[in-house]
């Protein structure tokens, strides 16, 4: 058990992306799925204890060493990440797009009121979505959903790990003006 | 309310669209959204569309579409209602559904900006090289529109001059090219150029397959890199 735990975490150190459970498993040929589970869950609870510069979070479909958002400032001392920043329009977008994907354009806007053909082409260019297809109707528009690098950007497990959007009580409190 | 007030306002909302102007005026008025007063707030937000005139702000249509929604509700909430229609709909149903949904994305967005961001708020020991890094070394460098053109040109050399131009009635499309791209890049995840050109393709279907790894690289849906060695190019699924 415990050569298990310290050989994933050396696949974990060298990975470039979240590792699934399948993956460690064609590696590891001797153990069972669930030793490989047992094994990651003592890992992450030790990282816990320790808590240290880095924790192991389930994303994407895998798991994956990431650094504690306590130090990001640090972190952009050392390398100059690419701005992500999205405007509120797009995040919208995006958000539309996560939660009633695969969708067309049109049923896009209509969610907005706006037209969205602009942020369609960044978040494409950002492969925060991608196109699935057409749909077989007049015109055959597109059809968008997100992609993996959106579920790693927005440290999501899958799409059921999605939040879920709070119901309107109040409107003062569901929309406030600014956002990150 | 001070004109320096709605000025603010302006300027935070103009960009967003009807629905975000809509939201910004019950917010304010503080209502109900299940019972909006619908005369106010249909005449608050012509009000607002005026000011954006004035302020030479080009009202976009979708403004005016979400202006005739509101007046049209206006209207039929002021006809007496039959006594015998007790199934009548709220005429504000029209606005209301859309509204509930649009604040339902827009929390959700929200939610969304605050998790801990890749690149943001987190990052991995080896970022995705392009996104993170600003200079990398790679043993393949990412292809211009130049190296593109020459491969190109060599495949139009290659094909066989037989019978000249032929017309052909069942040509493909470019759109229809980047799906039958697509479905080969699902499968195989990546391709050299030279697989993408098949040995008898004529010159017009050679023609429609380069345009179509064009737009597709415009979409950012493929990313292509040349080997530094052997000087393939190949084309990257993303």
């Amino acid at each position: 058990m415990e050569e298990i735990k310290n050989i994933i975490e050396s696949l974990l150190l060298v990975a470039g992306e979240p590792l699934t459970i399948d993956h460690i498993n064609n590696i590891l040929t001797q153990s069972g799925k669930k030793e490989i589970r047992n094994a990651l869950s003592e890992l992450s609870k030790e990282y816990e204890a320790r808590k240290g510069g880095f924790f192991l979070r389930e994303v994407a479909g895998g798991y994956q060493i990431r650094t504690r958002p306590e130090y990001r400032e640090w972190i952009k001392r050392l390398i100059q990440p690419k701005a992500l920043r999205l405007s509120k329009a797009a995040l919208e977008t995006l958000a539309i797009i996560a939660y009633k994907q695969p969708i067309i354009r049109s049923d896009i806007e209509y969610v907005r009121g706006v037209n969205c053909g602009g942020i369609l082409r960044m978040l494409l260019e950002r492969r925060l979505i991608r196109i699935l297809g057409k749909k077989e109707i007049p015109g055959r528009p597109l059809i968008y959903a997100t992609t993996k690098q959106f579920l790693e950007v927005f440290d999501l497990k899958d799409l059921k790990d999605l939040p879920t959007p709070e119901e309107i009580i109040t409107l003062g409190e569901a929309s406030s003006e600014h956002m990150g | 309310m001070t004109p320096d007030e709605r000025y603010q306002v302006q300027l935070e909302n103009i960009f967003e669209g009807p629905m975000d102007l809509l939201v910004h005026l019950i917010k304010k008025h503080e209502v109900d959204i299940y019972d909006i007063p619908i005369a106010l707030i249909t005449e608050q937000y012509l009000e607002y569309l005026e000011w954006m005139k004035a302020m030479n702000i080009d009202v976009a249509g979708e403004f005016l579409v979400l202006a005739s929604t509101l007046t049209q509700i206006k209207s039929r909430m002021l006809l007496p209602a039959h006594e015998d229609e007790d199934e009548d709909e709220d005429p504000r149903l029209e606005i209301i559904r859309p509204l509930e949904e649009y604040l339902r994305i827009k929390s959700a967005a929200e939610k969304l900006a605050k998790r801990d961001l890749l690149g943001e708020d987190t990052f991995v020991r080896y970022p995705g090289q392009e996104d993170y890094l600003l200079n990398r070394e790679e043993a393949v460098i990412d292809v211009g529109l130049f190296e593109l053109i020459d491969a190109f040109q060599k495949i139009l050399e290659n094909i066989t001059p037989i019978g000249r131009m032929e017309i052909n009635a069942d040509t493909i499309t470019v759109r229809d090219r980047i799906v039958q791209i697509v479905d080969i890049f699902e499968t195989k995840g990546s391709v050299t150029f030279n697989e993408l050109f098949s040995k008898n393709a004529d010159k017009s279907e050679v023609v429609v397959t380069f345009l179509a790894i064009l737009e597709m690289v415009r979409l950012s849906l493929i990313r292509v890199a040349q080997h530094t060695q052997t000087g393939i190019i190949r084309l990257f699924y993303l």
